[in-house]
């Protein structure tokens, strides 16, 4: 497996009225072709904003992307301008997006067709209708019935899920090495989910795509991911492989995330207190507050980095990591 | 569609109908009256009263109020428009001249409105905050504000006054004398386009504004498309909608603009006729133009209504 994407020491700030929100801090994290990384966190923890910026897509002002590099082949997707020619070669082509909400990430003036071939016709040098051609066979993969006449609707005819299909029948069209999917599949009811999970299982393994599944739902990332990175205020806070993580929790934070993941007969057990505000924060662990574990040695000599411990689990719990761990 | 646009026609018909009866009457209660004005005004002093009831008798205003309007409305149901009282011309092949005048530069105006105030509306838009958005924005609200008589007034200062470039007054058509038409009809083009590129500026700069936070232009962005078939591809059909209804509102206020533009710029269109016709109480002339301003506005706003469910396809019409 080769190396798609290393993302170094990316920092994102968004300019508010009450000051400064540093919403990505300081995160670093690869991923290799064809592998499922997912990102877990609760709302507001930066999964998505970290992914933006990546894209160059943050609303800038008052977003901006102040310290970082996130190499992807041999460009610093981070240097590129938002309008430049090289960003929106790489965007759609070699690195799409599944955006969250299906109902309005679709354009409800242009059919389904035009919204995809577009991008074929962008990123492709083919005509329309060979475009149009690639466009039925896509919506077939993804799933959509008698996709011939569907590709001329127009997105206000077809349902949440249905919707939700063409969102990653767009990603693949341009069969890129790698698919963000923001939330792809929060909006949708339970069965919906599923199915479309398992689409785009089938979809990214077949064409050997990467993809970097952004989420809150633990069980969906620990049941398609190969990789997970935790993310809790900004910053990633323990990452490794779904075993490592599932077996052996090192954070406290991933620790309690796994007992909210609920299990038939058990009482759900939620983490007391809120997160912290991203306005000014203290340089010591963003979980302080709410850690069950939480010593003296916390407060003083506060981890600022991932610590690797053992395989490729690494985690920035003080607590946890190296001499430290056995001390609890 | 086919019902709907029948239904529609019977509402501009219904429309037309009131508009014409309210004017009908609302002329007959101001105080003045068209004969005494006609003998005024042709400087006869020795009419005598009977000799002003013959005359009432002969252009049938002497009929009871309702009688007049039935009698009126006959007539032009046939397409006969009827004389004017002052002057005795055929009103009807009076404003099939004129009509083309107004138009000329109503159309004019309107097209320049239209296509300079949406391009202004999106530069604005996508460059927000940047100085060309704020000088644009403060030009705008000048030429929202300011009246287009003071305006004209201005311009003819410049150009005539001062730097002898544009004849004070008067209109030819386009293919009498290109040249000559052209240089009369700058100034009320210009003065006449003032608002329409003020209004669909500020329109479009806020629709297109709203439309660039939405959902799917983040899509738009993440496909790779470059900023010009972004805005171009996505963002305008999208924020056409309230642009479009705009137009209906922008041909009211041209045909209203085109009173005070013809009067100032001595121009033989359908403004100037029905600020003469008024003044002097030619009934039958001013009924004429405002059935004919009625329904070019009424007609207007029914295709803003077809035009919606191009740019919008989830609008049906039933």
């Amino acid at each position: 497996m080769s190396r798609l994407l290393t993302v170094e020491g990316l920092t994102t700030e968004f300019k508010t009225e009450r000051g400064i929100v540093r919403a990505v801090n300081n995160i670093s994290y690869t991923v290799d072709s064809g592998e499922i990384v997912g990102v877990v966190g609760e709302s507001g923890c930066g999964k998505s904003v970290s992914q933006m910026s990546i894209m160059g897509l943050i609303p800038s002002p008052p977003g901006k992307v102040v310290a970082g590099t996130a190499i992807f082949g041999n460009t610093d997707l981070l240097k590129l301008k938002k309008e430049s020619k090289e960003m929106c070669e790489i965007r759609g082509n070699r690195i799409s997006m599944i955006f969250q909400e299906p109902m309005t990430s679709l354009n409800p003036a242009l059919t389904v067709n035009k919204q995809m071939s577009e991008m074929l016709l962008e990123h492709k040098s083919i005509s329309k209708k060979e475009a149009r051609e690639r466009v039925i066979d896509m919506l077939r993969q993804v799933g959509i019935p008698d996709p011939e006449s569907r590709a001329d609707d127009y997105p206000h005819q077809m349902s949440g899920g249905m919707r939700q299909r063409v969102m990653v029948g767009m990603a693949m069209i341009c069969d890129p090495a790698l698919i963000i999917a923001d939330e792809a599949t929060t909006a949708l009811d339970a069965t919906i989910q599923a199915q479309l999970l398992e689409m785009m299982n089938n979809l990214v393994r077949e064409h050997h795509t990467a993809m970097v599944m952004v989420t809150h739902n633990l069980g969906i990332v620990a049941r398609y991911a190969d990789r997970i990175n935790v993310m809790y205020a900004g910053s990633i806070i323990e990452s490794g492989t779904v075993k490592e993580i599932w077996a052996n929790p090192l954070h406290p934070y991933t620790e309690s995330l796994i007992h909210c993941v609920p299990q038939l007969g058990q009482k759900v057990e939620a983490i007391p207190g809120m997160p912290p505000s991203l306005i000014n924060r203290p340089p010591t662990c963003p979980f302080l507050p709410r850690c069950k574990y939480r010593q003296k040695c916390c407060f003083e000599d506060p981890v600022q980095e991932l610590t690797l411990v053992e395989g490729t689990h690494s985690t920035m719990c003080a607590l946890r990591s190296g001499g430290a761990k056995n001390e609890q | 569609m086919g019902s709907y646009l029948i239904r529609r026609l019977l509402q501009a018909i219904l429309v037309i109908l009131v508009v014409s009866f309210l004017v009908f009457v609302l002329m007959r209660m101001l105080p003045g009256d068209p004969i005494e004005m006609l003998i005024s005004s042709s400087m006869l002093t020795d009419y005598t009263p009977e000799m002003m009831d013959a005359l009432r008798h002969e252009k049938g205003l002497d009929q009871p109020i309702g009688v007049q309007y039935l009698r009126w409305l006959g007539q032009m149901g046939r397409g006969d428009f009827g004389t004017s009282i002052m002057q005795n011309y055929n009103i009807r092949n009076e404003i099939k001249d004129r009509v083309v005048v107004t138009m000329m530069i109503g159309f004019a105006a309107w097209l320049i409105g239209l296509i300079v105030g949406v391009l202004l509306g999106i530069i604005c838009a996508i460059r927000r905050g940047k100085l060309i958005d704020n000088i644009v924005s403060v030009l705008a609200n000048i030429g929202l504000t300011a009246p287009s008589f003071w305006i004209a007034i201005l311009l003819v200062y410049l150009f005539v006054m001062k730097l002898h470039v544009l004849p004070l007054y008067g209109y030819t058509l386009p293919w009498v004398d290109f040249g000559k038409s052209l240089k009369q009809s700058i100034m009320p083009i210009l003065v006449t386009a003032l608002g329409p590129i003020a209004t669909t500026t500020r329109q479009t700069r806020s629709s297109v504004l709203e439309v660039l936070n939405e959902d799917y232009v983040r899509t738009a962005w993440s496909k790779g498309l470059n900023e010009k078939k972004v805005v171009m591809k996505h963002v305008l059909k999208n924020a056409l909608m309230p642009i479009v209804t705009l137009q209906g509102t922008m041909l009211r206020m041209i045909i209203g603009g085109s009173v005070v533009v013809e009067t100032i710029f001595v121009i033989p269109g359908m403004g100037s006729m029905l600020t003469k016709s008024m003044l002097s109480h030619d009934y039958p002339v001013v009924q004429a133009v405002t059935v004919i301003m009625t329904a070019v506005v009424v007609l207007s706003n029914l295709l803003v209504d077809i035009l919606y469910a191009w740019i919008d396809p989830r609008i049906q019409y039933s």
